[in-house]
C-alpha cells in the first residue's frame, strides 16, 4: 500500500501543475510556495534534481505563479521543504517513471535497463538516443500521480545534502532587478496611498487642492469611500501628495487607545474565548506549587523595505505581481474584494524584502489592484511608505504567559498549567480571521468576524511550543484567545513560540536552582527525548557548561532548548552574555537537528538569522503606540539589533536522518530563553518580561 | 538627455554628473532625490529604497567615494561629482572581488540591504585595504539587515581584506 500523498499533491494532482519538460533541455519545476530570503527555490530544485537524476542547472523552478503552479497556500510555518518537497520528490519519481517506461517500450527492452544520466536514458551505459525530452509528448500529464513510483533512499541523493549556493544570491550582490519594487514598465503610474486610521474611521474631508498645491506635479487622486491613492508618472509627485495628505484630511471615529494597551498585561481580563487543552483539571491542591510569569509586547515585522506590489487591470484582466507569501491564496483574496470572478486575475510573485510573517505585501497587492481597476491599461506601482509599513502592517501579538507548576518531592513537575493571553496570531485574508487592509476602507466594509487561531494540529498560535518536551505526568493549557486586540495582529515568526519556550526554560532554571541543581542536569534528568538530550548535551560541551562561573558576577553564561511545534526542528542556544545597564551578548552557540538537510550551509544561514531576529526582538524591540495606534514609524522608533551588537555566533547542525524537518523558525525561542537565562545568571535576578531593556536591568539591579 | 515624465513647471538646467564613469544629464528639480534619479530616470534600480531617512542604509551610493544616503540627497548637489552605485562595482559575470566574497560567504538572505551594504563595503577598503573586524563593523554599522545575515558580511568584507 502506498504512502498518504502529501496534501500539496491531494489539493493539485496534475502532473502538469508541477512540471513541465521545456524545449531547451531544461526542466520547469513549480512550487506554491516562495523565496523569502530563506533559500527555498535552490532548496526545492536540489530535490528535483536528484529525484530525475538531472544536473542542478537543468532545473527551473517557478515559484507562486497562479497560471501554471500548484496552490499550496502561503509560504509558512516551516514547512516547505516537507510539503513542496515531498510533493517535488514524489512528482519526479512518478515522471521518471513514466519517462523510463516510454523509452524502454521505443527500446523494447525493460525499464530497468536504463539508468538516467544529466536526463538522457543510457542502456548498459550506452546512449539510446532517448531522454526525458524525446518521451515527454508521450506522457500525460493530466493526470494526477499514482503514487506507485518510490522515490529514493536518502543514500542515493547526490545533490540533496549539498551545499549548494543561492540561486538568487548572484543578481541581489549585483544589484540587479531583483524585487517587484525595481520593476518599471514603460507607462507606469507610482502610487501611494493615504491610509484609514483603523477600521471604522470616516474620512469626513479631504482637502484636495491643498494636497495637490503641495505635489507640485501631474496627479490623479483615486477614491473610494475611505480608500484614497495618488497617482502620478512621477514617484516624488505621488509621494508628496500622500506625505501632504494627512495634515490635509479629518477622520471621524478614530479609535482611542492608553499608554496601557501597549502592554502584555492589558490582556489579562480582556473578553476572551477560553480553551482548555490537554490533561483534566487537577482535583488534588497542589503541595509544592510554583508560578512564573512572562510577557512579550506587541512585535514588529519591519522589513527592510516597504511592501510593494505592481498591478494592471487590461481588456477585463487583472495580472498582479506581489512579494506575499502565497499568490493562490493572494488571487482568492483578491477576488471578492474587487468584485472579479477569479479567473479574471492572475497573480505572480517576485521576490521582495524579508518579511518573516505576514505583513503588508498582500495589502499592498489589494492598494495596487484598486488602483489599477480604475485606471485600466496602465500599469500600477503602488509602494508603501516608510511609516506606512511600520503604522499599518500586522504585528506579532503581545504575549502573557503564566505557568502554574506543582513540584514532587524530588523538585521535578508533577502537575503543570500553562495560561496563555494573546489575541489571534493569524488574521491573514482567507486562512485566518482578517481580511485585506483595504477592504475595510471600502464603501462595504467586510463583517466583522471571529478571531480564531491556527488549531493545535497545525501548531497552534498562541500556544505553540506551550507543551514542555520534558517528562510531565499532567499537562493542561489555558488558552486566553483575546477578542478585540487593540490593533491588527497576525503571523510573525515562529507565533507564540518565543514567549511559550522563554516561559518553559525561564522556569527550568528557576526549578533547578529550588533543588541546588546545575540546569542543564536539571533538565537531563526529566529529559527521555534522546534527540533532545543529545542536543542539550552538545550545546553543554560547545558553550563550555562545565566552567560556568558563579551567579550574579555580571557575566553570565545560559542555555534553553526545544522543538519546534514539537514537530520540526529540534534546537538548543546557549549564550553567554556580560551585563551592566545593558546586556551585551557576547557568544551564542546554537545547534539543531533537522533531519535530512537539503542544504546544509542553506539551514545554517536560517539558524543564524533566526539567532540574529530572536536577539533583537528580546533585547530592544517594542511596537508604541499613541493615542489613535502604533506610533513606532521609523527605525529610530523601532530600534533592531545592529552589526555592533551581534556576537560571534557558532550553528551547527548535528548528523540527522529521516524525514526533513523545518529549520526557517527553531533557534528563535531558544536564543530568547538562553539570553534570559544567561541575563539571570549575570544578575543574579530573573527578568520576566521582553524585552530586556536598560529601564527593566536597573530597575531589577535597584 | 532623459526628461521628467510631466511637463517642466520651472525653468531649469539639465544637472550633469557621471555615475560609475559615464556622463549622464537629467532634467530634473534640483531637490529630487539621487535615488529616484537613479533608479526611475537612469533605470539603475539596485539602490534600493528602505526608508526615506537615513536611518537604515539600502539607499547607500558613493559620491566622490564617499559613503551617501542617496535616499535624502538632493541631485542638484551632485551636479559636476562623480557617482557609484552597485551597478558599476561588477556584474554576474564579472564579480567584484566583494561580491564574490558575499557568495562564497553566502552572506545575504533576502538581500534588500545588501547593496548599500557592498557601498559602504566598498568605500572602506578603498581608504583602508586591511580593516579590522572592529573597523568592517563600525562602518557598516549605519546599515541595518533584518534577515541576520550580519556575522556572514562582516566575514566576506574580512575575506577581502584578508587577499589584500
Amino acid at each position: 500500500m502506498n504512502a498518504p500523498l502529501p496534501g500539496s499533491l491531494v489539493d493539485n494532482p496534475r502532473l502538469d501543475r508541477w512540471i513541465h519538460f521545456n524545449e531547451d533541455r531544461t526542466v520547469r519545476i513549480a512550487s506554491g510556495k516562495v523565496e523569502i530570503g530563506q533559500g527555498v527555490v535552490t532548496a526545492l530544485s536540489q530535490i528535483a534534481a536528484d529525484e530525475l537524476d538531472l544536473p542542478f542547472e537543468r532545473v527551473r523552478l517557478l515559484s507562486g505563479d497562479t497560471e501554471h503552479g500548484p496552490d499550496e497556500m502561503y509560504t509558512t510555518s516551516s514547512l516547505s521543504i516537507e510539503m513542496s518537497g515531498g510533493s517535488i520528490r514524489l512528482v519526479c519519481a512518478e515522471v521518471r517513471a513514466k519517462a523510463l517506461d516510454r523509452a524502454a517500450l521505443r527500446l523494447n527492452c525493460s525499464p530497468d535497463d536504463l539508468t538516467v544520466v544529466d536526463g538522457q536514458f543510457l542502456q548498459n551505459g550506452e546512449a539510446t538516443g532517448q531522454d526525458y525530452w524525446t518521451v515527454a509528448g508521450e506522457i500525460d500529464f493530466t493526470q494526477p500521480p499514482s503514487g506507485a513510483a518510490k522515490p529514493k533512499q536518502a543514500d542515493a541523493y547526490k545533490i540533496v545534502g549539498q551545499s549548494i549556493k543561492r540561486l538568487d544570491l548572484p543578481a541581489k550582490v549585483t544589484g540587479q532587478a531583483a524585487y517587484v519594487h525595481d520593476v518599471l514598465p514603460r507607462d507606469v503610474l507610482h502610487a501611494r496611498t493615504l491610509r484609514q486610521p483603523n477600521p471604522g474611521a470616516a474620512l469626513v474631508s479631504l482637502d484636495e487642492a491643498a494636497i495637490r498645491r503641495a505635489a507640485k506635479g501631474e496627479l490623479q487622486i483615486v477614491r473610494e469611500a475611505n480608500f484614497v491613492a495618488f497617482v502620478s508618472p512621477v514617484e516624488s509627485v505621488a509621494e508628496a501628495a500622500a506625505v501632504a495628505a494627512a495634515a490635509h484630511a479629518r477622520w471621524d471615529h478614530l479609535r482611542q487607545l492608553t499608554p496601557a494597551h501597549e502592554e502584555a498585561a492589558w490582556l489579562e481580563g480582556q473578553p476572551a474565548e477560553d480553551r482548555h487543552i490537554g490533561a483534566p483539571p487537577s482535583t488534588t491542591a497542589p503541595k509544592n506549587p510554583v508560578k512564573i510569569t512572562v510577557s512579550r509586547p506587541y512585535i514588529a515585522h519591519a522589513s527592510m523595505g516597504p511592501s510593494c506590489a505592481l498591478a494592471e487591470f487590461r481588456d477585463g484582466h487583472l495580472t498582479v505581481w506581489s512579494h506575499g507569501q502565497g499568490m493562490h491564496p493572494l488571487r482568492k483574496n483578491l477576488a471578492p474584494a474587487l468584485g472579479l470572478p477569479i479567473e479574471a486575475i492572475t497573480a505572480r510573485h517576485l521576490h521582495g524584502p524579508g518579511c518573516y510573517g505576514h505583513n503588508g505585501a498582500d495589502d499592498a497587492a489589494l492598494d495596487a489592484a484598486l488602483v489599477a481597476m480604475r485606471i485600466p491599461g496602465k500599469p500600477i506601482r503602488l509602494q508603501w511608505r516608510r511609516e506606512e509599513e511600520f503604522g499599518f502592517e500586522p504585528v506579532g501579538p503581545a504575549m502573557l504567559v503564566t505557568l502554574h507548576v506543582d513540584l514532587d518531592d524530588k523538585g521535578r513537575p508533577a502537575d503543570w498549567t500553562t495560561e496563555i493571553w494573546s489575541a489571534t496570531h493569524v488574521q491573514r485574508p482567507g486562512s485566518g480571521s482578517g481580511y485585506l487592509l483595504a477592504t475595510e476602507a471600502l464603501t462595504n466594509p467586510p463583517p466583522e468576524v471571529k478571531p480564531t487561531d491556527p488549531p493545535e494540529a497545525r501548531g497552534g498560535g498562541g500556544t505553540r511550543n506551550a507543551v514542555p518536551l520534558y517528562d510531565v505526568p499532567a499537562h493542561r493549557i489555558l488558552h486566553h484567545l483575546v477578542q478585540r486586540g487593540p490593533v491588527r495582529t497576525s503571523a510573525l515568526r515562529g507565533l507564540g513560540a518565543l514567549p511559550n519556550v522563554y516561559a518553559i526554560e525561564m522556569l527550568m532554571d528557576e526549578l533547578a536552582a529550588r533543588v541546588g541543581e546545575d540546569p542543564v542536569a536539571y533538565r537531563l534528568s526529566i529529559l527521555s527525548e534522546p534527540r533532545g538530550r543529545r542536543l542539550v548535551e552538545r550545546i553543554a560541551e560547545l558553550s563550555g557548561w562545565s566552567a560556568r562561573g558563579p551567579s550574579g558576577s555580571g557575566k553570565g553564561l545560559g542555555m534553553a532548548f526545544a522543538r519546534y511545534k514539537n514537530k520540526a526542528a529540534y534546537c538548543a542556544v546557549a549564550a553567554a552574555v556580560t551585563v551592566e545597564e545593558i546586556v551585551k551578548v557576547d557568544r551564542i552557540w546554537c545547534v539543531a537537528d533537522a533531519g535530512l538537510v537539503v542544504n546544509p550551509d542553506g539551514a545554517r544561514n536560517q539558524l543564524e538569522g533566526g539567532v540574529i531576529q530572536a536577539l533583537s526582538w528580546t533585547l530592544k524591540e517594542q511596537v508604541r503606540f499613541d493615542a489613535h495606534g502604533i506610533a513606532s514609524r521609523d527605525w529610530d522608533g523601532y530600534p533592531i539589533l545592529r552589526f555592533s551588537e551581534v556576537p560571534e555566533i557558532h550553528a551547527e547542525l548535528v548528523d540527522g536522518s529521516g524525514s526533513t524537518l523545518g529549520v526557517g523558525e527553531c533557534s528563535c525561542g531558544p536564543t530568547a530563553a538562553a539570553v534570559g537565562n544567561a541575563v539571570a545568571h549575570a544578575l543574579g535576578v530573573r527578568i520576566h518580561d521582553m524585552p530586556l531593556s536598560r529601564e527593566r536591568i536597573l530597575r531589577a539591579l535597584a | 538627455m532623459l526628461s521628467l515624465g510631466g511637463p517642466a513647471r520651472e525653468a531649469r538646467l539639465a544637472i550633469a554628473f557621471t555615475v560609475n564613469g559615464s556622463a549622464k544629464s537629467v532634467d530634473v528639480p534640483e531637490t529630487t532625490s539621487l535615488l529616484e534619479v537613479l533608479r526611475n530616470h537612469l533605470g539603475l534600480m539596485g539602490t534600493r529604497y528602505g526608508c526615506g531617512l537615513e536611518q537604515c542604509g539600502a539607499c547607500m551610493v558613493l559620491v566622490d567615494g564617499q559613503p551617501v544616503f542617496a535616499c535624502t540627497r538632493e541631485t542638484g548637489t551632485i551636479a559636476g561629482r562623480s557617482v557609484a552605485t552597485i551597478e558599476g562595482l561588477g556584474t554576474p559575470d564579472r564579480l567584484h572581488p566583494l561580491q564574490q566574497a558575499f557568495l562564497d560567504e553566502q552572506a545575504g538572505q533576502c538581500g534588500y540591504c545588501l547593496s548599500g551594504i557592498l557601498m559602504s563595503a566598498k568605500a572602506l577598503l578603498d581608504s583602508n585595504p586591511k580593516p579590522s573586524r572592529a573597523e568592517i563593523v563600525a562602518a557598516l554599522d549605519r546599515h541595518l539587515c533584518r534577515c541576520g545575515a550580519h556575522q556572514r558580511i562582516v566575514r566576506a568584507v574580512e575575506r577581502v581584506a584578508r587577499a589584500a
